[in-house]
């Protein structure tokens, strides 16, 4: 595999000087993958902040430091910047920068609409966020944002409105992106079932984005109008239905479930083979379980409202439907087990994230499984069981992925080892601390505590009381994953180009850190060097 | 290096005694509760079900993970085996699951086709959800009522107010007044709501259903143990979601009877307000105390509000303004804001009261409504 | 073109219409919330419409002159029509949704107020009386009485008006691969005289509506979905329309060859989806 270093002119090799030419204007997609990943760690820290609040808030019963709507106002804003301002731009951010890496591309396809991609958020963040400094706050109705409650929001509706067309926008230039990318730039001899599954499990991912984003933007376009132009979809005087919202709000919800786990997934089936030092088990049934899943995830929407009363039929299909999911995650699943199984194992921090995600995304699997059974959903549903379960698989789940990706790669990135030992404290800190926080919310969801409550009955009080202090654990051994992070880039022991034995996959075939611009286009690929290259 | 894990295992497991222990003492719910009718028992038992399938795969899968973890690392000198795929392994992690997920299917399927079946109901009662109260409507017996948060709590809810919840007997989980159900029969309820989407729910019978203005939802209950079964609105509906608790009495029959006489009696006498002409003092002393139960919420003891979602009405133009403007205002709402219609919620007498105290003690104006003034005014 | 940039796949550097987008986006969207929440006048909404109308022209233009410099290999080419082709998609998506909300007010919100089906307890108890037949403006009769417009006027005109717009744009790209670019100019011109037509056409409808019918945005479901899908779907012919008058221009100063002509199969084929949603339209809105 030739690299840039020995082929590309001189000039592209340079990164440009000053800020604004560096950041502002970038097109290179290493930059821009940059610009996402420490957009997605500031907005994780915002939105973590809400979330102590909110913990601290719960750690007595009474109310103690914030007013009911302000603590729902906290709850809708806390999910919103999770979601969209976290997770998914720390996967964009790594699809910038390894999706090129890894198939052997000069950069993205659209490189101009990349650097937009990103350079929305911001300012779509800071409308969203600048609500908080208005008269009546922020929106409180929930991050689903359910009418009529959010017709109630008075003048947020429309900065939320807007704030959320616009990351949409951004989320389907970055989807048309990626799609073209990985369909068009591929290098000759990177054949679709050569690909890493990063790089298959974004493709995918890509096309649910492009297909769900628009919902969204349909979705609140009605609240909006129901809000200032006297439209009727929500209202039953006008013949409309509040439920109307909730089916297209969760037609889009539940692709964008997987949204946030597919790239995960990705990124786990990279990790665990470097340190077992043994091919993943099964790549073909990875790929087409990721496909069932994307499949599945457009005919199960309505299991998150299984108590609206819709007719019997409807709540066995999606009942059944729901239920299968866990056949394709299954297989997942053990796919991961056997790749570790006979391997030679290695337990380095991305090797440990990875293994937790395999154990505590399972664990938000399993409740997944008992919410999809719709006649013990009429219990479970809208507790803190419910907390607990999309909170084992988002924290658990994707947000562990993302560290475990930025611990694989920030040596490519940085061109630096990171402390192992402090990244062996940052994990086990990290891994009792969320299960502190979050396991005990099943037993209070089981034993009756609704969610969204700023106040709770006595009988709740231990289990909150632990959750809130595994929450500040969890929130601040993060603060150890900045400095850790920040001080690999300002320096550290060198690293190979390879970095990690066991890795496959060209992004190793490059010095570490990659150079500005990695490859010449139509190079072509060494099957040997890639992870899937000729195994099967 | 092992000597470390081996530490961190220790202080792993110190930490768990540390929590579980006193957990265990206090004997802390920790379980859905079985409940109280066939229904919260078939949900439960569907749950243990689902729950042990779910535990027993864990131990497979993760005690597998387990023993790879301990045993093929390279430190051990283990060398990597080279298989990266078996057809046979993928079929049988397939074909399992499927046969699984049909063993819980069928008695989901059976409980939920039971659940969705109101036949042959003995009574039916209305169930309204408001911002943040509910009415129960017998619809039967013609009679019904408001169901708020009670008072001690209502008290210790509040920001800063000194109360310690823990000394509140069923804190947040009481109200003024239950609904009253008799056990053994099976009772139909038909849920709504007059702004937002709430949803109704007591844990001891097994569901919630959602309550969502403009249409009507079904749901059915047989209680079959007198008792009182504690729960609370499950579904965000702004400031006071988390304080509009559900309370349900279940009593003998006979007990019922009693209860159902009694509450047709208040009704005579409540008709018998309405026609009377009021006092100003008992109208201010009555008014007083609805306005403290049913708008302090959002307008405040003191009548500030929290504008601008909730206005002040301290010297407002309403407030001041025409007294049919106001007792419109209070009588139907006003829609698009969180400013519900009280008609449908309180009578005559007590909506005069209300406007009385309003406008005296916000307004400063000195006048007497009737519940007369009240009937008189229409919707326009 | 030459051989060197045939292999190589142009990446441009130092791209300032972004950030200058994003400002567009940013002044619009801050404007339109100030605006509708009577805050402001419209004036920042305005002024955040007319820096994207700056940021498309300089980015557009921008990218013509690469293009028309050569710059572009064939695989520039395909990621191009990737990025528009999915574009295309997630307004499909779009209009599903609106759609969705058509379909669901039909089958299910208004026989359910009616009292059918599982319905009968809400009919009975909350709306007597209330026929839950379509078009509706609800139990509640929000907006009074109002009248529909006959799909055999009008909007059949319309149908016709698109679908021969959608023939003349299809002449044009024959005119275009034949090097016969007075045809390719004209038919152009003829596309955008029908798509400028249908819209006038359109508004005259909505006037219509509006004063003489008594159907406004406010007649219940049925105002709601017959202005927001007539409406998004007039702003995407208007939109669809300028584009064409774009690349009408830009055949007028030569651009485009047989073989090389991205960006006017791209107009074409939004055009040709404005047309199939008007068909869906047509049929979902006006006839049925």
């Amino acid at each position: 595999m030739s690299h840039a270093t020995t082929h590309e002119h001189d000039h592209h090799d340079e990164k440009p000087k000053g800020f604004v030419k560096r950041w502002l204007l970038t097109t290179n997609h290493k930059d821009i993958g940059t610009l996402y990943l420490i957009f997605a760690l500031i907005m994780f820290f915002i939105g973590g902040a809400m979330a102590l609040i909110i913990r601290l808030e719960l750690f007595q019963p009474g109310l103690q430091f914030v007013q009911p709507d302000f603590f729902n106002q906290l709850t809708t804003v806390h999910a919103l910047a999770m979601i969209f301002g976290a997770v998914m731009p720390a996967f964009v951010g790594l699809a910038n920068w390894m999706i090129p890496m890894m198939i052997g591309a000069p950069d993205m396809a659209l490189p101009r609409m990349n650097n937009w991609s990103f350079w929305i958020m911001p300012f779509a963040f800071a409308i969203l966020l600048s609500t908080f400094f208005m008269d009546g706050g922020a929106p409180a109705a929930g991050w689903t944002m359910y009418p009529p409650l959010v017709l109630q929001g008075g003048k947020n509706v429309a900065f939320m409105v807007f704030a959320i067309h616009l990351m949409g926008i951004s989320s389907i230039m970055g989807a048309i992106n990626i799609i073209a990318t990985v369909l068009n730039m591929r290098a000759p001899g990177m054949d679709f079932l050569k690909m890493p599954l990063f790089v298959w499990t974004w493709l995918i991912t890509a096309f649910l984005l492009i297909a769900v984003m628009p919902v969204l933007a349909g979705a609140v376009t009605m609240i909006l109008t129901d809000h200032y132009f006297g439209t009727s979809f929500f209202n039953a005087a006008g013949g409309g239905d509040p439920v109307l919202y909730q089916h297209i709000f969760w037609f889009f919800g539940h692709p964008e479930v997987y949204i946030l786990i597919l790239p995960a997934f990705g990124v786990i089936s990279e990790i665990i083979p470097a340190f077992a030092r043994k091919p993943l088990f099964g790549y073909t049934a990875m790929v087409y379980a990721t496909a069932s899943i994307a499949f599945l995830s457009f005919i199960v929407w309505a299991h998150h409202m299984f108590t609206v009363g819709m007719p019997l039929g409807g709540e066995l299909f999606f009942m059944y439907a729901t239920m299968l999911i866990a056949i394709p995650t299954g297989v997942k699943i053990f796919n991961w087990v056997s790749t570790m199984w006979q391997g030679a194992m290695t337990f380095e921090a991305p090797m440990l994230w990875a293994i937790a995600f395999v154990v505590l995304f399972t664990i938000g699997g399993f409740s997944g499984i008992m919410l999809a059974i719709a006649p013990a959903d009429f219990q479970y549903h809208d507790t803190y069981f419910v907390v607990a379960h999309f909170h084992y698989v988002l924290v658990t789940g994707a947000v562990f992925a993302i560290i475990a990706a930025v611990y694989y790669w920030l040596p490519k990135w940085t061109g630096h080892m990171y402390d192992e030992k402090l990244a062996k404290w940052h994990f086990w800190l990290s891994v009792i601390s969320v299960n502190v926080l979050f396991f005990p919310q099943h037993f209070l969801g089981l034993a009756g505590m609704p969610r969204r409550i700023p106040d709770y009955a006595t009988q709740f009080v231990e289990f909150n009381m632990i959750s809130s202090i595994g929450a500040f654990v969890f929130g601040f051994s993060q603060l150890l994953f900045v400095y850790l992070v920040w001080k690999t880039a300002k320096g550290g022991e060198k690293a190979s180009s390879r970095v990690w034995k066991g890795a496959k996959g060209l992004e190793w075939t490059v010095p570490s850190p990659a150079p500005h611009h990695t490859f010449q286009d139509n190079a072509p690929v060494n099957d040997a060097d890639l992870a899937h290259g000729s195994a099967h | 290096m092992t000597t470390h894990r081996i530490r961190s295992a220790f202080y792993f497991l110190i930490f768990l005694m540390a929590v579980w222990l006193p957990a265990a003492q206090a004997e802390l719910a920790l379980n859905l509760s079985e409940g109280v009718t066939e229904f919260s028992r078939d949900v439960y038992q569907l749950h243990m079900i689902v729950l042990w399938i779910c535990v027993a795969i864990g131990v497979v899968v993760f005690g597998a993970m387990i023993y790879s973890i301990a045993k093929h690392r390279k430190s051990k000198g283990n060398k990597p085996a080279q298989f990266s795929h078996s057809t046979k392994a993928e079929v049988i992690w397939t074909i399992i699951p499927i046969i699984i997920l049909i063993v819980m299917a069928f008695p989901a399927t059976r409980v939920l086709i039971k659940m969705e079946d109101p036949k042959d109901m003995d009574m039916t009662i209305k169930i309204t959800g408001y911002q943040w109260k509910w009415r129960y409507d017998y619809l039967d017996e013609g009679f019904g009522f408001l169901s708020t948060l009670d008072r001690k709590s209502n008290l210790a809810r509040q920001p800063d107010s000194g109360i310690d919840p823990e000394t509140v007997p069923n804190y947040l989980l009481d109200v003024d007044n239950p609904l009253v159900v008799p056990v053994n029969t099976k009772i139909r309820f038909l849920l709504t709501a007059d702004d937002v989407i709430h949803s109704w729910w007591v844990p001891a019978l097994g569901w919630k259903r959602d309550a969502i203005p403009g249409f009507i939802n079904q749901a059915w209950t047989e209680i079959l143990k007198p008792g009182v079964y504690r729960g609370q609105c499950a579904e965000l509906c702004g400031k006071d979601h988390g304080f509009m608790p559900v309370v349900v009495k279940a009593v003998s029959k006979e007990e019922y009877r009693q209860w159902v006489a009694q509450m047709k009696g208040e009704q005579v006498q409540q008709a018998k307000m309405d026609q009377k002409t009021w006092s100003k003092a008992d109208l201010m002393a009555k008014g007083q105390e609805i306005f403290e139960t049913q708008c302090a919420s959002c307008h405040q003891k003191n009548g500030q509000g929290m504008p601008p979602a909730f206005p002040s009405l301290v010297d407002s133009a309403t407030v001041k303004g025409s007294l049919e403007g106001l007792i419109h205002t209070v009588k139907f709402g006003r829609p698009g804001t969180a400013m519900s219609a009280f008609g449908n919620i309180l009578t005559d007498s007590d909506l005069a009261a209300v406007v009385t105290y309003v406008r005296n003690a916000f307004g400063q104006r000195d006048d007497t409504v009737q519940p007369q003034d009240v009937a008189a005014v229409t919707q326009s | 073109m030459s051989q060197a940039t045939e292999s190589t796949y142009y990446v441009p550097h130092l791209a300032k219409w972004p950030i200058v987008g994003s400002v567009g986006l940013t002044l619009a969207a801050v404007g339109g919330a100030l605006y509708l929440n009577g805050d402001t006048g419209p004036w920042l909404l305005y002024a955040g419409l007319a820096v994207i109308v700056y940021m498309m022209f300089g980015w557009f233009g921008e990218v013509i002159a690469e293009s028309e410099g050569g710059m572009y290999n064939q695989r520039v080419d395909t990621s191009f029509r990737m990025g528009m082709i999915w574009f295309i998609f997630s307004e499909v998506m779009f209009f599903a949704v609106f759609f969705g909300a058509l379909f669901y007010a039909r089958m299910f919100s208004v026989p359910w107020l009616g009292g059918e089906g599982t319905g009968y307890a809400t009919g009975a108890l909350l709306w007597q009386g209330y026929e839950g037949v379509w078009p509706t403006n609800g139990p509640a009769n929000l907006g009074g009485e109002f009248e529909t417009i006959p799909a055999f006027g009008l909007p059949l005109i319309n149908t016709l008006i698109l679908l021969t717009s959608g023939l003349t744009v299809t002449l044009a790209h024959h005119a275009l691969k034949k090097s016969n670019r007075r045809a390719l100019v004209g038919w152009l011109l003829a596309t955008v005289v029908l798509g400028f037509t249908f819209v006038y056409l359109q508004a005259t409808e909505y006037i219509e509506a509006y004063h003489e019918l008594n159907l406004t945005l406010g007649s219940g479901i049925y105002g709601s979905t017959f202005f927001m899908l007539t409406g998004f779907h007039g702003l995407h012919v208007t939109l669809g329309a300028i584009m064409l008058l774009v690349i009408a221009i830009r055949a007028m100063r030569g651009h485009f060859t047989p073989e090389h002509h991205f960006a006017f199969e791209a107009v074409a084929w939004y055009w040709h989806f404005v047309d199939v949603v008007w068909l869906a339209l047509f049929i979902f809105v006006y006839i049925l």
